[in-house]
């Protein structure tokens, strides 16, 4: 397998958004936005063929479908995923979603409901928790943050907590948060995870060209370097082909502002 | 029998203050007909539950509702429907916002005359601090685990769009999801269903789309004949959603006295002048179903 000589930041982040699938077998795969979507499809026709994944609607694909007008191209269906069928997975726990809260905190916790003032008067009222709630306590989930800053990765605690994580005091006694499943964080600065000391932030991979400095600057509550923290892998060559056909149209060059390259100057 | 209404009909028997669940998921497959009517009514008070698209925008804006019970207020491609947005930060609707889950969960303990559903979702989260009337319940087995007891949703009405329904109160979908039509129906005291079409008996011709149906019949209070009545929203497979009248409807809520000039320009007359102010049926019929 041969590195890509040339990528972008957004190509970086498929690329190892893809291997948060990669020990799962099969479950649902659901990226929600273009990079996690394209995350889960690359995914599929690389490290994780066994995930099923869906049209977006309501069935089952075996091949994953590419983003965006795609002219003649008809999916081909290998079963159906009304949402009845979506929340059967979801609270038997055999899915795995990436999701992109607008805030996410030192216990994991992410928010999409409101933020500022008072629950029943936001300030600014956003999706509301939709499923997060249920998906959070029944199933792994990922993240996927465009923009690390400390208005995204918040000092005390989330607004609104939709989806849940590993702060004591949120959970009545004999419920069981030993069941909440965080994979990996991804950003536009670094990949990390909760399973430091104590469900602990701690920082797997920087992408190229970022210290860690520059990460726990941008971020509201304290990091550790895990063990082994080294620099996110560049795509391959394979894994740039597969994107370029899963996203003919390059949706994915909107995503992060300015589209900037995968290896960052120092 | 024949559970055959018109619009009015239906409206004239809600009640101010009534809990009035709505079918379709975001703007897929709502009652906006429907909706219309009771725009063009003096209910108001109500409570309103739903997978909400605009039917619970537009009713907030009309001033029509106390209470909102929802997972979620969407236009899929606008991701928060702009007046629920407003109504939220005037502060001008009480709300219980509820995970997806625990509002499909709530429905069928109602459909199921049970007073509530064990469940883990919620626990963990704030929907337990923001919904402060809903209580824990303790595993009466060996594994004692505490659990959310989500009570019921009972409606006094549901109001549902199908895309064929018969008199004698069957119905119908096209559609690649039912959603929780069949939950919504089940809860409520009465459900009213428009559709696109509207035989006599479905059996003796969509015999061989039994399959489809939504509910069983003995759920049904009434169906009225409502050809393009979920626009602006899709109707599988009779027309996609509207994508283009659904941003003028957001533009609209960012516009001083919005609302009064959508309602005038779209809602005030009746459904015939309804179908012509968004361009017409064939424009309609014309409208793509939505690609992922």
């Amino acid at each position: 397998m041969t590195t890509a000589k040339e990528f972008t930041l957004a190509e970086l982040i498929v690329a190892v958004g893809a291997q948060a699938w990669a020990s799962d077998g099969e479950v649902l795969a659901t990226g929600i936005g273009p990079l996690p979507r394209l995350a889960a499809g690359l995914a599929k026709l690389s490290c994780a063929p066994g995930i099923m994944m869906t049209d977006g609607e309501a069935y089952l694909v075996e091949d994953p479908i590419p983003l965006g007008p795609r002219g003649d191209y008809k999916p081909k269906l290998s079963g159906w995923m009304p949402y009845s069928r979506v929340f059967d997975s979801v609270w038997s726990g055999r899915r795995h979603a990436m999701v992109t809260p607008v805030q996410v905190d030192r216990y994991g916790q992410g928010n999409i409901s409101a933020l500022g003032g008072e629950f029943q008067k936001p300030k600014v009222a956003m999706l509301g928790v939709r499923g997060f709630p249920g998906n959070s306590i029944c199933h792994k989930n990922s993240m996927f943050l465009p923009s690390h800053s400390k208005r995204t990765f918040v000092e005390g605690e989330v607004d609104v907590v939709a989806s849940v994580g590993y702060n004591a005091k949120n959970w009545p006694e004999g419920a069981r948060p030993a069941d909440v499943k965080l994979g990996v964080v991804i950003t536009d600065l670094c990949v990390f995870d909760f399973n430091g000391p104590d469900h602990a932030a701690q920082v797997l991979s920087l992408h190229p060209g970022v210290t860690f400095e520059q990460v726990q600057d941008a971020t509201g509550f304290p990091l550790l370097r895990a063990e082994r923290m080294t620099t996110t892998a560049a795509p391959t060559e394979e894994q740039m082909a597969i994107i370029g056909r899963l996203d003919p149209h390059n949706l994915r060059a909107t995503v992060l502002k300015g589209n900037p390259p995968g290896v960052r100057a120092a | 029998m024949n559970k055959e209404m018109d619009l009015k009909a239906v409206v004239a028997q809600l009640r101010d203050g009534m809990k009035i669940g709505f079918g379709g998921w975001g703007p897929r497959r709502k009652p906006m007909a429907l909706v219309r009517e009771i725009l063009r009514s003096d209910l108001k008070d109500l409570t309103l539950v739903a997978y909400g698209g605009p039917e619970i925008g537009m009713l907030c804006a009309a001033g029509k509702v106390k209470k909102l019970i929802y997972g979620f207020v969407s236009l899929d491609a606008m991701p928060i429907e702009p007046y629920f947005r407003k109504a939220r930060e005037a502060g001008a609707v009480e709300v219980s916002e509820l995970d997806e889950g625990l509002l499909l969960l709530g429905l069928q303990a109602a459909g199921h005359n049970l007073p509530f559903a064990a469940t883990r979702v919620g626990l963990g989260s704030d929907v337990m601090k923001y919904n402060p009337h809903f209580k824990t319940v303790k595993s009466p087995y060996g594994d004692g685990e505490t659990l959310l007891a989500m009570p019921a949703i009972k409606l006094d009405v549901a109001l549902i769009h199908a895309s064929r329904a018969d008199r004698l109160g069957n119905t119908q979908t096209d559609g690649p999801d039912p959603f929780f039509d069949g939950l919504f129906a089940r809860a409520a005291d009465k459900v009213f269903v428009s559709t696109e079409v509207l035989v006599d008996r479905i059996d003796t011709e969509y015999s061989d789309q039994a399959k489809q149906q939504l509910f069983e019949r003995c759920l049904v209070t009434g169906v009225v004949s409502a050809p393009l009545g979920a626009h602006p929203t899709a109707a599988h497979d009779a027309y996609g959603w509207d994508m283009g009248h659904l941003k003028d409807y957001a533009v609209s809520a960012g516009e001083e006295g919005g609302w009064q000039r959508y309602f005038d320009q779209y809602v005030k007359g009746d459904e015939a002048s309804y179908a012509a102010s968004v361009g017409g049926e064939a424009k309609i019929r014309a409208l793509p179903l939505p690609i992922f």
